[in-house]
């Protein structure tokens, strides 16, 4: 079985007497250790399918199993363990805590996983290293430019090293020589054995992925496996 | 679980010193209650510990029978008598006394005179007994003796406020001062009692019981009290439930009239006053139970108000892992933290002013903090911190994620 699967998955939101058709019949399923990337025009519904499979929000029907379990059938509780484990998540607007310093931004997933103040210290550290971002770690969030922000929230989803990394625009406010350090570091993940899901409108980033979805109206436009990329299953 | 306490004060710290004037605001209710019940507490408890330090010197196993007028009776001229006589039928029938001795009250010539210096004093005719009975002790010189009675001789034992107001030298034995025309020969000197409520317990001359009743003349109509003590076993209240029956049967008094004598325990005298203080601590409590609930509700208020503040931060904590208890503990530890903040500020303040009121009024016992009220006001600000915190704390952990997080 997949590591995520997902069977007639929509959602559907009511504004009124009319319906938008976010997402509608989503069926798709992503290996272990794949590199996906959504693209798709603005209002296609990529953020919501990102949302679902972080298990941010629930669908208004199908079924998505993620590791074999029925994501259904947990609890707010258990939800919230499965964000913290096994999904780093870096949002399309950032989501930082706007009174938390980058390092304790950072720092905030683990405080829920019950690691100490020293240790977690050390992990921030290095995630935030990793962006390059060692020398702004008490900066507040709003004494950061977008590209620092952008990288303090990747930094936070991959302090706690998830199996799944969910990305929704991560480079949307970089320059490019920034955004090929961001997408080296995600090449890199993936021949760790990460799983990627990338969502984005650049066709540079889209290539480095080995498997490209197109939505269209809240629907799988197109999904290709692109032929550069190695397959690993 | 500790360390998700552990976690949850410290961004509860940072919360509350982040919002340092809101939170002083919020918990102004809380300080403001727990000060004055403070304040209270320790004036009362101040004035209670001294009365009862008080009482105790005075003797708690001592009955006094005094007699009694019904103001119905005074109008009519009528005024009940307590007599030599009734001290003999209790001398000879009660139980359960240790001993006994008359107090004559000298009525009209309360003054005493040493060379030009006057002063006003109670002056009381006594005997020997008294000494047992009211626990009064000699520190210089002697007390009155039997004999001093029996040949009805002029000598007097007079207290330390007496000496003071007569300017008598600081050892006034054998100087004579002079009661109702007549001259005493001082003999010995009472060990200082002190202040009950700014009274003085020093301020009396003893003279034998029989030369006061010489010196006030017309003695059949001597109106004496009676002052008893009690034998180790005896219970004050079988032995005045039986001197009152003794007492009605000798006055002749019919069922249906009143009794014209009062009999009095210290101890009671101390309840009366405790129980006084005690009204006086409960109805201020109460008053301020009251505000420590509207400094409470003020919590909540704010506590919901930041809740919807920060209901995106909460969006991203549940994001990213926090489950349900995280943000519970994280509000109500806020919560608790505020009004247990504004209880220890309070208390400070309740201190001072405790100590400042009975500080300015003279002669007032000192302020006593007791460690209950210490614990009862913190627990009691914790308690409405928890109570008032939950509803909000709740609301914070019940946000669903993405709903919170698209919170504008
Ligand atoms: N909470 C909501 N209430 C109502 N409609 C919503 C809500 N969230 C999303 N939508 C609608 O669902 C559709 C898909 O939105 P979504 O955010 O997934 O688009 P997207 O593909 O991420 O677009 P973009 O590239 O601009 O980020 C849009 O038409 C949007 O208006
Ligand atoms: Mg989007």
């Amino acid at each position: 079985m997949a590591l995520i699967e997902l069977s007639g998955i929509t959602k559907y939101y009511e504004m009124g007497d009319q319906v938008v058709k976010a997402l509608d019949g989503i069926d798709i399923a992503v290996e272990k250790n794949d590199y996906l990337a959504f693209i798709g025009s603005s209002g296609s519904g990529k953020s919501t399918m990102l949302n679902i499979l972080g298990c941010l929000d629930k669908p208004t029907t199908g079924e998505y199993h993620l590791n074999s379990k029925n994501v259904e059938a947990l609890d707010a509780n258990e939800l919230s363990e499965i964000r913290n484990l096994e999904i780093g998540f870096i949002f399309q607007s950032f989501n930082l805590l706007p009174r938390a310093t980058a390092l304790g931004n950072v720092m905030q997933p683990l405080v829920y996983r019950g690691i100490g103040l020293s240790k977690r210290k050390e992990m921030a550290m290095e995630a935030l290293n990793r962006v390059g971002l060692g020398d702004r770690t008490d900066h507040l969030p709003n004494q950061l430019s977008g590209g620092q922000r952008q990288r303090v929230a990747i930094a936070r989803a991959l302090v706690t090293n998830p199996s799944i990394l969910l990305a929704d625009e991560p480079t949307g406010n970089l320059d490019s020589k920034t955004t090929i350090e961001i997408m080296q570091l995600f090449d890199e993940l993936h021949s760790e054995g990460h799983t990627l899901i990338v969502v984005t409108h650049e066709d540079e980033i889209a290539q480095h992925c080995r498997r490209i979805v197109e939505m269209k109206d809240g629907k799988v436009f197109n999904d290709s496996t692109s032929h550069s990329a190695k397959v690993s299953h | 679980m500790f360390f998700a306490l552990i976690e949850s004060s410290r961004s509860a710290l940072i919360s509350i010193y982040a919002h340092g004037l809101r939170s002083f605001l919020t918990t102004l209710g809380i300080v403001i209650g727990v000060a004055s019940v403070i304040a209270v507490v320790s004036v009362t408890q101040g004035m209670s510990s001294f009365i009862g330090d008080t009482f105790a010197t005075l003797g708690s196993n001592s009955l006094t029978i005094r007699s009694f007028t019904p103001f119905e009776d005074q109008m009519k001229g009528i005024r009940a008598r307590l007599t030599p006589e009734d001290m003999e039928l209790i001398e000879k029938r009660g139980e359960g006394i240790a001993s006994i001795t008359p107090v004559l009250y000298a009525t009209r010539s309360s003054q005493i005179k040493y060379g030009s210096q006057t002063a006003f004093s109670q002056i009381m005719g006594t005997t020997y007994a008294f000494q047992e009975v009211s626990q009064s002790y000699i520190s210089i010189g002697r007390f009155l003796a039997q004999s001093d009675n029996d040949t009805r001789r002029r000598v007097a034992v007079i207290g330390e406020k007496v000496r003071e107001n007569l300017n008598l030298p600081d050892n006034p034995i054998n100087e004579y001062v002079e009661i109702g025309g007549e001259w005493f020969k001082i003999v010995g000197m009472l060990e200082p009692k002190g202040e009950i409520m700014g009274q003085s317990q020093d301020d009396m001359v003893l003279t034998p019981y029989n030369t006061m009743r010489s010196l006030l003349g017309n003695q059949t109509r001597a109106d004496i009290s009676i002052q008893l003590s009690l034998t180790e076993t005896a219970d004050a209240e079988n032995v005045s439930q039986q001197l009152t029956t003794l007492l009605r049967n000798a006055h002749d008094l019919a069922s249906d009239e009143d009794d014209d004598f009062v009999i009095q325990t210290a101890e009671q005298l101390m309840e009366t006053f405790d129980t006084i203080i005690n009204m006086v601590t409960i109805v201020i409590g109460g008053i301020v139970s009251i505000s420590l609930l509207v400094g409470g509700i003020g919590i909540m208020n704010i506590m919901l108000v930041s809740v919807t503040e920060r209901t995106r931060e909460i969006g991203i904590c549940k994001a990213i892992g926090a489950k349900r208890h995280h943000i519970l503990l994280q509000f109500l530890i806020e919560a608790l933290l505020l009004s247990l903040l504004g209880g220890l500020v309070g208390l400070g303040i309740g201190y001072g002013l405790g100590t400042l009121i009975s500080n300015s009024i003279p002669s007032f016992p000192p302020a006593n903090i007791p460690l209950w009220s210490v614990g009862l006001a913190l627990g009691f600000s914790g308690f409405v911190g928890v109570l008032f915190g939950i509803l909000p704390a709740a609301k914070a952990a019940n946000l669903d994620p993405i709903d919170a997080l698209r919170y504008e």
